[in-house]
């Protein structure tokens, strides 16, 4: 086996010096029940060439690359860098493991030091995690921690969530037993938030929210009283926008993919997770703090332990151990990559090429945007007729446009969400505006 | 340490790495939602970016720097080629929303695999949403607790564990909603099966085990065990972290185990990337099938989709499929090695461990004398006045070799948990039991050498203290104009 250094002679000798004669041998204190039931897998060795060879076998089954994409939905498809890959690639990184021994572990912990510094000025907050599995765990830790905080059992939800947020927070809600209300949306496409409940230990909301809407957040959290401000949000979207931080937000979570990440059929991705500093005790997941060494020189360390499972196990405040440390890497030089103001003229690139779609298709008659609220670069267009039909002849013209059934769930029946980054060209757009015209 | 903040820099205000917008603002945008205050994200060009961060990496220790013998977290040799693999744009390009004729090659190997982990597990069903070990224990607790609600059984809310757990157990249950209580390990280290009957009752879930246990050591009673569990209608967790001490050899569902989780970045060689993305498939047994998360995959003879009409399933735990990219790795891994090699992996695993532990135990206190799995504890107890296990820790680092994990299990005192793996070869063994041994000699003879370790890394002992009381976690900048 390639993978495995010992030699038949050094297991000879090894077997030798502890003073046994076989491999099975080794395994006695196993019940002799339990390996007698054992079956192989009918799973041949094969060479690294044949890996190769099945890998890209599956890789042309795969017909995605064939289309031009206007998917988008929380996962976006943006330009990354070669620096971004060519720097994660770098073995020292990506075969280490969380930073237990900081004196060997400088150079993640560092880069997690930037990249919570990054986040926090994003999101516009005071503190920023080392990263969550996904901006969906994020968003359900969020809730958990605002409940903690709030201790009212309850938490009111725009209806406006990604439905795949909406379906983990959920999940997770269930499980410690905090009741969700639905708080619904407005005929802006923003959540109107004239009826919302009392009692509640935290609001979520989304910007841009499940229809591309820009939620307005003046004023929330005022009118909140004591309940917590939880925000996810866009982050490539906050370096155009107010980030919700400024609007005196508690927790703003997000998914970090837009930040220098592939799709990857949905994974990994990247949970964004910053608070204020009032809540840090509360915050779930790795914080990276400066410190000293003994020479009085700087370094990094993991901080607030006392918070996590190591240490405090079923006091912990989440049980999360591995996250997503090499993509919060990647992220990191990716924001370094671009710099801010790189940052805010992709964000502005964004936010050019979906209005340009969008002006395009509300000319044609029957067609308009389903909401009269600004958008950052996702837009929901109402129809005329099936429009899941005109999904489907958008396909065959090589265009992806996301269904609809996720938006007449969320009662915009009739419409299309097209997601527009700044790798969609003017000539795509074009030409999808044409198809369109076809499609209809 | 510098940070990026800190790079002294002269590249432009823009990278040029995509097209620049037409105007100055967004048009349309009302300035109540427009951003006020400018991102304080530094804008070097390529070449001061890559030095920054490639003299970064070079602060780092990885398994590819040397032995990285950290206990319970299975540091093996990541392959390049699956690196590469993960990497092709028709795997890493496609968007999870795509329809399912357009990603049959994504959902054939997901497919693939759930075949793959199930048989490995002798269990009836796998999902690999779960994106991480502990998220596998948190979705594992969900179904547990999602069977007993259908059951009508809510009395059932307490989980037990032995006292040697992994931390993630107690918390990811404690997140499940569920209240914990502690089984004291017998004298043999193992579960203490009177204990184990005295605890049981009707409030009693599940029982979470690690397999073979924190010690190593395999829970030789494991059958009387879940079968006692199983007798006082609880169910079965098994914490897959250890499964490198027996893959290929033994299966978990045959030792009655009604929930299994995968650690891919443990078992299965992906790289753990400094801490995730890892992967945590989830195994159950037939019972709690309904119960796993949506999607799932299935295969019609239209080819494979994914199946969202699950109505007794928990939910969802991640927003997708879990991290595809990383079964994609453990996947090319099972290919590479079929059956035999995953025999072998165990096999050299175990090997390894007991001959290392052979060595150490004359130099070193072995609390527990016998036949290890994959790894093994020793303790720092003792070898020479005012020194610690974390000392022994620091100087290793000076002969260059990554510390093993240390205070853990919490049931030894001043714990080392080592555990090598396959990928070491018996002269990385034999240079790294050397180490060990003089660092014993030093510890006698001049103490300093220990306590002022390490003197070789990028920096000299970090103050955790000073961290924990006075917590720095973002860039200080200073304001503009001073």
């Amino acid at each position: 086996m390639r993978y495995i250094p010992n030699t038949d002679a050094d297991r000879e000798a090894m077997l030798q010096a502890i003073g046994r004669s076989s491999l099975e041998e080794l395994f006695s204190d196993i019940p002799q029940a339990v390996r007698a039931s054992f079956r192989p897998l009918d799973l041949p060795a094969r060479s690294e060439l044949e890996v190769v060879e099945a890998a890209q076998g599956l890789a042309r089954a795969n017909r995605y690359g064939d289309y031009v994409s206007f998917l988008g939905g929380g996962v976006y498809d943006h330009y990354v860098p070669s620096v971004v890959g060519q720097v994660a690639s770098r073995s020292e990184f990506y075969t280490a493991y969380t930073p237990y021994q900081p004196e060997v572990s400088q150079g993640t912990l560092t880069a997690m030091f930037e990249f919570q510094t990054m986040i926090a000025e994003l999101f516009g907050m005071e503190i920023a995690n080392a990263s969550m599995y996904d901006g969906a765990t994020a968003l359900a830790e969020a809730v958990l921690m605002a409940d903690r905080v709030g201790r009212k059992g309850k938490v009111a939800v725009s209806r406006a969530l990604f439905p795949h947020l909406r379906r983990v927070v959920s999940t997770y809600a269930w499980a410690v037993g905090i009741e969700l209300v639905e708080v619904p949306c407005g005929a802006d496409g923003r959540t109107d938030l004239s009826a919302l409940s009392q009692g509640v230990s935290a609001l979520v909301l989304q910007t841009p929210n499940a229809f591309g809407v820009i939620e307005d957040l003046s004023g929330v959290k005022e009118r909140l009283g004591e309940a917590l401000l939880v925000v996810s949000a866009n982050p490539i979207a906050c370096a155009l926008l107010e980030p919700p931080g400024a609007f005196g937000a508690d927790i703003v979570v997000g998914e970090g993919q837009p930040l220098g990440l592939s799709p990857s059929f949905g994974g990994p991705l990247l949970g964004l997770f910053a608070s204020r500093e009032a809540y840090l005790r509360q915050m779930p997941g790795r914080l990276v703090s400066r410190t000293l060494d003994a020479a009085g020189q700087t370094g990094y360390v993991l901080a607030a332990q006392t918070r996590e499972q190591h240490i405090r196990r079923e006091k912990a405040t989440s049980n999360i151990c591995t996250n997503a440390a090499l993509c919060a890497l990647s992220a990191t030089v990716y924001m370094a990559s671009l710099g801010a103001e790189g940052l805010r003229h992709l964000a502005l690139l964004n936010w050019e090429r979906a209005h340009d779609l969008a002006a395009k298709i509300a000319t044609f008659p029957g067609y308009s945007l389903a909401f009269k609220a600004p958008f950052f670069n996702e837009v929901t267009v109402r129809m005329p007729g099936d429009a899941e039909r005109t999904r489907l002849r958008l396909k065959e013209a090589g265009f992806l446009v996301g269904s609809s059934k996720p938006l007449a769930a969320l009662g915009v029946p009739n419409a299309l969400r097209f997601a527009v980054t700044e790798k969609r060209t003017p000539e795509e757009i074009d030409r999808l505006v044409l198809a369109l015209g076809g499609a209809r | 340490m510098r940070t990026i903040f800190e790079v002294e820099r002269s590249g432009s205000s823009d990278a040029g790495l995509v097209p620049l917008p037409r105007s100055a603002g967004a048009d349309g945008l009302p300035p109540s939602l427009a951003r006020k205050r400018a991102l304080r994200i530094p804008s070097l060009s390529e070449p001061e970016l890559v030095r920054h961060y490639t003299w970064l990496s070079t602060l780092n220790f990885g398994v590819d720097s040397g032995f990285y013998p950290l206990g319970s977290c299975t540091m093996k040799y990541n392959p390049k080629v699956n690196e590469d693999l993960a990497r092709l744009p028709a795997f890493a390009g496609a968007h999870p929303e795509a329809d399912a004729d357009l990603v049959q090659g994504t959902l054939a190997f997901l497919f693939e695999m759930t075949r793959l982990l199930r048989e490995m597990a002798g269990m009836a069903e796998v999902t690999l949403q779960p994106a991480a070990g502990a998220h596998g224990e948190l979705t594992g607790m969900f179904l547990v607790k999602r069977y007993f609600e259908e059951q009508g059984e809510t009395k059932r809310t307490r989980i037990l564990l032995p006292d040697s757990a992994h931390g993630t157990n107690p918390s990811s249950a404690a997140i499940a909603g569920f209240s914990v209580s502690q089984l004291p390990s017998g004298r043999d280290g193992m579960v203490d099966l009177a204990a184990l009957r005295g605890a049981l009752d009707e409030t009693v879930a599940a029982i979470m085990l690690t397999v073979p246990n924190t010690l190593g050591l395999f829970e030789e009673r494991i059958l009387e065990v879940t079968q006692a569990v199983h007798k006082a209608g609880a169910l079965s967790y098994f914490d897959g972290a250890n499964l490198n001490a027996y893959v290929g050899r033994a299966r978990p569902g045959d030792m009655g185990a009604d929930v299994f989780h995968f650690n891919l970045h443990k078992t299965l060689s992906t790289p753990h990337g400094g801490g995730g993305p890892g992967a945590g498939p989830v195994a159950v047994s037939e019972p709690l099938v309904e119960f796993l998360p949506a999607p799932r995959i299935v295969k019609e003879s239209s080819g494979l989709r994914l199946d969202w009409n699950l109505p007794r399933s928990i939910g969802s735990v991640h927003s997708f499929y879990g991290n595809v990219g990383v079964a994609l790795k453990a996947y090319a891994y099972l290919l590479a090695l079929g059956d035999a090699g995953l025999r072998e992996v165990s096999g050299n695993a175990v090997l390894n461990a007991n001959y290392l532990q052979e060595r150490l135990k004359r130099t070193f206190r072995l609390p527990y004398d016998r036949l290890c799995k994959h790894e093994f504890v020793l303790s720092g107890e003792g070898i020479a006045e005012g020194v610690t296990t974390l000392d022994i820790a620091k100087r290793l680092i000076d002969y260059g070799v990554h510390p093993p994990t240390v205070y853990f299990p919490l049931i030894v005192h001043e714990a080392l948990m080592i555990e090598p793996t396959e990928s070491e070869s018996k002269g990385t063994l034999d240079r790294f039991a050397g180490a060990m041994e003089t660092i014993a000699a030093e510890a006698k003879r001049s103490p300093e050498l220990l306590h002022d370790a390490p003197q070789k890394a990028p920096v000299r002992r970090l103050d955790q203290t000073r961290a924990a009381r006075q917590p720095v976690l973002t860039h200080p900048f200073k304001e503009r104009g001073a």
